[in-house]
């Protein structure tokens, strides 16, 4: 008879949606939909506040998401990073410029780990915006050494493009003895030209600013948020991948050259054919490495490993695609295709590059050097 | 005690449970001589359980079958050489049930499931492929009613060890090229049938060419009306892919299993192929766990051409990754084990040296339908891109260029 052991590694969960996040998903999409309509989102990124606060409103306080990984006991909705997950996929298909990852997903995984019930409650409502000020490009795979010094109390210290940090109120910062809170306003938070337009990055410097202990292992909690941020990422990159690809073969459809439509052409079709094989690999990948996170499986750091390897091949690949098969308007700043790249590459970047994630996974597994 | 095919699934497998720990009661698979143990199971309808009673089955739901066949190899029971009959369990059985005669499938089907009888597809030609519809070795019929059968197939497996063979034929030259086939099996011992070993880039004999010279088939070892050849082959060939795209593997375990040994054993590592070594192992986990979720889609929905992803994505993974093992192998990788012409031992494929690996498996891209035709298939059924441009659609079979 067939006994749990059996089952192989992944079978052990739902890969697929289930009715709940199905709900959510479509609730969501609904409202960017209507509020973050690509034109939209490129519209923003050339006004003053690269963020839209007033949709992160909508998210984070009418809709409850901010706090979906929050026990209900801490202000939160009590749900977990696999529901966390299905919101990233669809802010990845809308690229939508809210701070969702640096304040939902990486402060909110390192408060979580160390412990803090006060700030998170506030984050949890909507009440408070943060992120974790850390690179983001920092990853998982290698140990975090904190970059901030402490001195009675005020912190010293330079961090590089971090993100969400402009919409910011308060900055989640690792220091040797433990996480502290800082206040934005305390801090020079300077914002970057980024790639991503859609999600702006920021340069932050504390010169001797007043700092909130909020103890915790500093390392511990970084390493846990980078590992969970990872993981999430990988499901926002795949909404990336899937609306690039989506978006592609809609074009597709309707542009004639030659006076046959372009995706009848077999050379096209068969690099969508490809794309396609990745995208549902990396859709079931990042599936699973969100289910390990909700579960709190032992299996999360290869599951995300794989997940976010997969991830930074395939979502820059998936948008390179989208923009070849438009051709020359595909190069142009009123297409969506360069929207979509800027963030696939950046998050290809974002919490550990592709190498990262493979050497790491190696260590992992074993594999001799 | 019978297995109530009205209960719900877990009354059904519990059911099922109790009646293959009775017939093991009653034949001891450890002294009963296997082809009789064999004959029994097939008889007790615990052979494939979804097949009708009477054909070796229950009735039952497919899925119940994995549990039987799990418990029958866990009391040591006798196989049915699966590995070397795996066309005719996988593709000439469903066939034979869909469209023999009651009476043939009932005598045919016992000694194929009990390995007695192997069975070969003869489909391929020397010009048609991937085209299948396009295949020219003729049947005409005889003032008796018996066919006669002249022309030539190739890359046909097994087909030196096969009693039996599914054969796909051209009836009608004057039909567009879908419509003039006609469908039949037959013994591979009828007068006129040739076959001639092939050899591959392996040096192996595993496929054969068949040239059939005036063979004679009886009208009532046709399968399907005359004509209808190409659903029957549909049938057989929608049978194949599952076949092909069917069992999760565990982590690790496959071609990149077999890679990782290869890397564990090589004193020539270095960081470079280190690397690539993981960019494969993680578009394996990927692909595999892609395999669970889609196996949980079908249990909730129709199968769909999603399959096609599958072994379009193992192909690739498994070529590029015999491929690396020889370069991780270093000097061992230019070193081969032997080319002689020989037969070989399909169950021991896997034991072979990565060179062999490497080029026998340069043919996945092609045998079970091209990676090109997959890529087709995905990307007008599954993304709803505009079909190929066909100029053979209309055309008689007789009127096409060749």
């Amino acid at each position: 008879m067939t006994t749990t052991a059996d089952v192989p590694v992944g079978g052990q969960y739902s890969l697929l949606e289930t009715e709940d996040e199905k709900e959510l998903a479509a609730t969501l999409r609904g409202l960017l939909t209507k509020r973050a309509e690509w034109q939209q989102v490129l519209a923003r990124t050339e006004e003053e506040s690269s963020t839209d606060l007033e949709l992160w409103k909508q998210i984070a306080g009418e809709l409850g998401l901010a706090g979906l990984a929050v026990p209900e006991e801490l202000g939160g909705a009590g749900a977990s990073w696999r529901e966390v997950a299905v919101v990233m996929t669809e802010l990845g298909r809308a690229t939508a410029p809210v701070p969702y990852f640096g304040s939902a997903v990486l402060a909110t995984a390192a408060l979580l780990h160390a412990g803090d019930k006060k700030l998170i409650s506030e984050i949890a409502s909507g009440e408070k915006t943060a992120t974790l000020a850390v690179p983001f490009s920092a990853g998982p795979g290698k140990p975090f050494t904190p970059t901030v010094t402490v001195s009675e109390g005020r912190l010293t210290g330079s961090i590089p493009v971090v993100a969400d940090a402009l919409a910011a109120d308060v900055l989640v910062v690792p220091a040797a003895d433990g996480l502290y809170a800082v206040a934005s306003a305390d801090a020079t938070v300077a914002p970057a030209v980024s790639l991503d337009m859609t999600r702006q990055l920021a340069d932050i410097t504390l010169d001797g600013a007043q700092g909130t202990s909020l103890g915790g292992d500093a390392v511990g909690a970084v390493h846990h948020a980078l590992l969970i941020g990872a993981a999430m990422l990988s499901s926002e990159m795949y909404g990336v991948a899937q609306n690039a690809l989506d978006t592609a073969v809609a074009y597709m459809k309707q542009r004639y050259q030659f006076g046959r439509l372009i995706g009848s052409y077999q050379g096209l079709k068969h690099r969508m054919a490809d794309v396609s094989v990745s995208v549902s690999q990396l859709q079931a990948a990042a599936k699973y490495a969100a289910a390990t996170a909700g579960e709190n499986d032992p299996d999360l750091p290869v599951a995300t490993a794989v997940a976010k390897a997969h991830a930074s091949v395939t979502a820059p690949k998936a948008a390179e695609e989208c923009l070849q098969m438009h051709g020359g308007q595909g190069m142009t700043w009123e297409n969506p295709s360069h929207v979509m790249l800027k963030r696939a590459k950046a998050d290809s970047i974002g919490m550990g590059r592709a190498d990262a994630h493979r050497t790491w996974l190696g260590e992992l597994i074993e594999l001799s050097a | 005690m019978a297995v109530d095919q009205n209960a719900d699934r877990a009354t059904q497998a519990a059911q099922l449970a109790e009646e293959v720990r009775e017939f093991l009661a009653a034949h001891d698979p450890a002294t009963t001589e296997p082809l009789e143990f064999l004959r029994a199971r097939y008889d007790a309808g615990l052979a494939w359980v979804n097949y009708p009673e009477g054909y070796g089955g229950k009735g039952l739901d497919r899925s119940l079958q994995a549990d039987v066949s799990d418990a029958f190899a866990k009391a040591g029971a006798p196989d049915n050489k699966a590995g070397m009959n795996a066309i005719g369990l996988g593709m000439a059985a469903p066939t034979l049930l869909a469209f023999a005669s009651e009476e043939d499938a009932k005598r045919l089907l016992r000694p194929l499931w009990t390995g007695e009888n192997i069975w070969c597809q003869m489909f391929s030609e020397p010009g048609a492929g991937s085209d299948l519809a396009g295949l020219g070795t003729s049947a005409v019929k005889q003032e008796n009613g018996d066919w006669l059968i002249n022309g030539q197939k190739v890359w046909t497996s097994l087909a030196h060890h096969a009693e039996y063979a599914l054969l796909v034929t051209r009836s009608d030259p004057d039909a567009v090229k879908h419509r003039g086939m006609t469908y039949f099996w037959v013994k591979m011992d009828t007068p006129g049938i040739d076959v001639r070993p092939l050899r591959q880039i392996t040096g192996e004999a595993e496929f054969n060419e068949i040239f059939l010279d005036d063979v004679v088939i009886p009208d009532n070892q046709r399968l399907g009306e005359v004509g209808q050849g190409w659903a029957v082959a549909q049938t057989t060939l929608m049978n194949e892919r599952v076949a092909i795209g069917g069992k999760v593997a565990r982590r690790g375990e496959g071609a990149i299993g077999e890679a990782v040994r290869t890397w564990e054993s090589s004193e020539q590592r270095d960081p470079a192929l280190r690397d690539a070594l993981l960019s494969n192992w993680v578009e394996a986990e990927a692909l595999r766990i892609a395999q669970i979720r889609l196996g949980q889609s079908l249990a909730v929905g129709a199968p769909g051409p999603e399959g096609s992803a599958v072994k379009l994505g193992l192909t690739s993974l498994t070529q590029r990754l015999t491929g690396l093992e020889l370069e991780i192998q270093g000097d061992d990788g230019l070193r081969y084990d032997n080319y002689d012409m020989r037969r070989p031992d399909l169950d021991k494929r896997w034991s072979r040296i990565p060179g062999f690996r490497y080029l026998r498996w340069r043919g996945l891209s092609i045998e079970g339908g091209t990676s090109e035709i997959m890529r087709n298939i995905i990307s007008e059924r599954v993304l709803g891109l505009p079909p190929e441009p066909r100029i053979d659609k209309d055309v008689p079979w007789k009127d096409l260029p060749r």
